[in-house]
């Protein structure tokens, strides 16, 4: 078992010295650091001392190790942009993000479990066929068209919802949260209900899988036999035994809807990190762009070690030799 | 010569099973007519589009955001209505097809070359080879498929001249989507010649002293086909969506050229305005044909994975 965990967390390490490496070479050489720092009217000389007080002309080695040693402390420096610190950007543009993503798997759990409880049970209904037809549309409709899909629905044609920005949000501490106020959910449910639709056909289509597995196991059939009536078979016995692996897999989807709540912040003009780093790929602006390469990288590569540890805590055959890696 | 035959007899079944089963899904045939029509659409698009979108002289602003032909203020000249600029939105979408099945064909044929490539050899020699390919596999992994192709775009837009990224641009798409497929690609190629590596047939060729890269690509590589043509075709609607998604949002393709995303884009300025046609008929074309490639490369996977059957 520890050499398991010793492996895993070596090659997780190693993923984030490769991205740090990347997000180096980026700030590095893409671009003149210190000629997107100045403006036009400063001399050669001062450029050149700038160069020096960054430690631009130190072996690239020695650079790259302090700009590691800059990541740990979390200093990711200023936006070419903005001039501001990058952490704070990140800071204030966060819960923006982390409220989207997380009302977008809520979302998705809400319509998802029923949904795929429904298709498992009836297999070959009109409606459960039906269901199973829209998510294969649900996957192919890109994220950007279903978001204007409502927008025209929702927003344009009923005027029922916001169709941009956070509405109103209230301030505790240092996070604005949109749970507060009734404008605030509106504004929140077309940009999670976009984000979540591919999370919903994923979470369907798994506890379909997982139910009808569960369904064709013995308890489940000694549990028909004695009469148990359907609603306590299907919700107490089969239901509980699906819900680890699809909780596990639900949970392992949040780095990707972070992730892609890139495409949706930009359709919504929601405030978050999306719009932060397409912004920064508009205008070229490096130490932001590496920033959230490093941070999306590093949160995928935690929650993929989490849920691999996980696994071998619960079933001995992932960590024998010879069947990991 | 008995490992040759024997391998040709198998190809011959699959193929054989590959067209029965198909003939006996209407839905499989459906979506490969309209894959197909859309394939004669983009190659055609010179010959069957009433109007150049590119001919700037063809051009006429007067002309710009007319409805469609069978409303009360359509002009019988443009059949779906025009754009912005006064495009006729048909040959525009003719052409944003043509586009965007370049950019998707062009950037899943990369990731295939790249990731099969790297998986045989991978496969293959294993050892520090294998290992070196698997973990720069898990940095790959580790960024969705959309940062990377929006971060090759950035640095592309860093380090590429001004003006010359427009010039450029079908080979920065090209770059950018492949190399956020090429994992799939590379983890199927490892795997299906670790299986293959250990057969007779293989273990024949190599006693024979055959050289890897002609068993690698005379044995190997055909008998590994079926799940690589799976990936193929997924991606490939992968690839036409990560277009379209990185032109509509201003990344991707120049917003004076015609493609689905673009025209996309410029339809969601006129939402509230009320002109619908230049952001429905864009997106109709785009979700069809992604519908159609993703029912394909489900057809073709549950022939390909027995397990599913």
């Amino acid at each position: 078992m520890t050499a398991f965990i010793a492996r895993r967390l070596l090659q997780a390490v190693f993923v984030m010295l490769v991205v740090s490496l990347i997000a180096f070479a980026l700030f590095r050489f893409v671009g003149d650091p210190v000629a997107q720092m100045v403006g036009q009217e400063t001399s050669l000389a001062d450029q050149a001392r700038l160069r020096a007080s960054m430690g631009l002309d130190d072996p690239v080695l020695v650079q790259y190790g302090r700009f590691l040693q800059r990541l740990v402390t979390a200093d990711f420096g200023y936006s070419y942009r903005t001039r501001q610190a990058i952490t704070e950007m990140i800071l204030s543009r966060a819960p923006a993000t982390i409220e989207l993503g997380f009302v977008s798997l809520l979302v998705s759990l809400i319509i998802g479990v029923p949904a795929g409880i429904y298709t498992a049970i009836r297999k070959h209904g009109v409606l459960a066929n039906a269901i199973l037809i829209l998510t294969l549309v649900g996957i192919s409709v890109p994220t950007f068209v279903i978001g204007i899909g409502l927008i025209t629905v929702f927003g344009v044609q009923l005027g029922w919802l916001p169709t941009f920005g956070r509405g109103d949000t209230v301030a505790l501490g240092g996070w604005n949260t949109n749970f507060l106020t009734l404008d605030g959910w509106r504004s929140i449910l077309m940009p999670a209900l976009t984000l979540g639709v591919y999370q919903l056909t994923l979470t369907m289509r798994l506890v379909r899988a997982e139910m009808q597995g569960v369904l064709k196991s013995d308890f489940i059939r000694f549990a028909r036999a004695r009469g148990i009536d359907y609603s306590s078979l299907y919700l107490n016995h089969a239901l509980r035994n699906t819900l680890v692996p699809v909780i596990t897999i639900v949970g392992l989807q949040f780095g990707g809807v972070i992730a892609f709540s890139i495409v949706t912040e930009a359709v919504f003009q929601w405030p978050g990190l999306g719009l932060l780093f397409l912004d920064s790929i508009r205008y070229v602006d490096i130490p932001v762009m590496s920033t959230y390469l490093v941070l999306i990288a590093l949160m995928f590569v935690t929650i993929n070690l989490l849920v691999d540890l996980s696994y071998a805590l619960i079933d001995p055959r992932v960590r024998l030799p010879g069947k990991g890696s | 010569m008995l490992s040759g035959t024997w391998s040709r007899w198998q190809r011959f079944r699959v193929d054989n099973e590959l067209a029965h089963l198909f003939l006996h899904s209407p839905v499989a045939i459906v979506s490969a007519l309209v894959a197909t029509l859309a394939v004669l659409a983009a190659l055609l698009a010179p010959v069957i589009s009433p109007f150049d979108p590119y001919d700037i002289g063809g051009i006429d602003l007067l002309d710009s955001l007319l409805p469609p032909a069978w409303t009360p203020e359509g002009d019988a000249r443009f059949p779906i209505g025009t754009d912005d600029q006064g495009r006729d939105l048909y040959s525009a979408i003719l052409y944003g097809l043509r586009l965007s099945l370049l950019v998707g064909v062009l950037s899943v044929s990369f990731a295939a070359l790249l990731g099969v490539t790297l998986g045989l050899i991978a496969g293959w020699f294993g050892g520090w080879v294998d290992a070196l390919v698997m973990r720069i596999a898990d940095v790959q992994l580790a960024l969705p498929a959309i940062l990377t192709a929006l971060l090759v775009d950035g640095i592309a837009r860093g380090i590429l001249p001004d003006g010359s990224h427009d010039r450029l641009m079908l080979v920065v798409l090209t770059v950018a989507i492949g190399l956020s497929l090429w994992v799939d690609f590379a983890r199927t190629a490892r795997a299906s010649t670790l299986v293959e590596k250990r057969k007779e047939y293989v273990q024949a060729a190599i006693i024979m002293g055959m050289h890897p890269l002609k068993i690698l690509t005379r044995h190997v590589l055909p008998n590994i086909l079926g799940p690589l043509l799976v990936i193929l075709t997924i991606d490939l609607a992968v690839a036409i969506l990560l277009e379209a998604t990185l032109s509509f949002l201003g990344v991707g393709v120049p917003p004076n050229q015609p493609s689905l995303g673009t025209l996309i884009e410029i339809g969601t300025g006129y939402l509230f305005s009320g002109e619908w046609w230049i952001v429905l008929f864009p997106a109709l074309a785009l979700v069809t044909l992604i519908v159609s490639v993703n029912v394909l490369g489900d057809f073709l996977r549950d022939v390909f994975d027995p397990r599913l059957r």
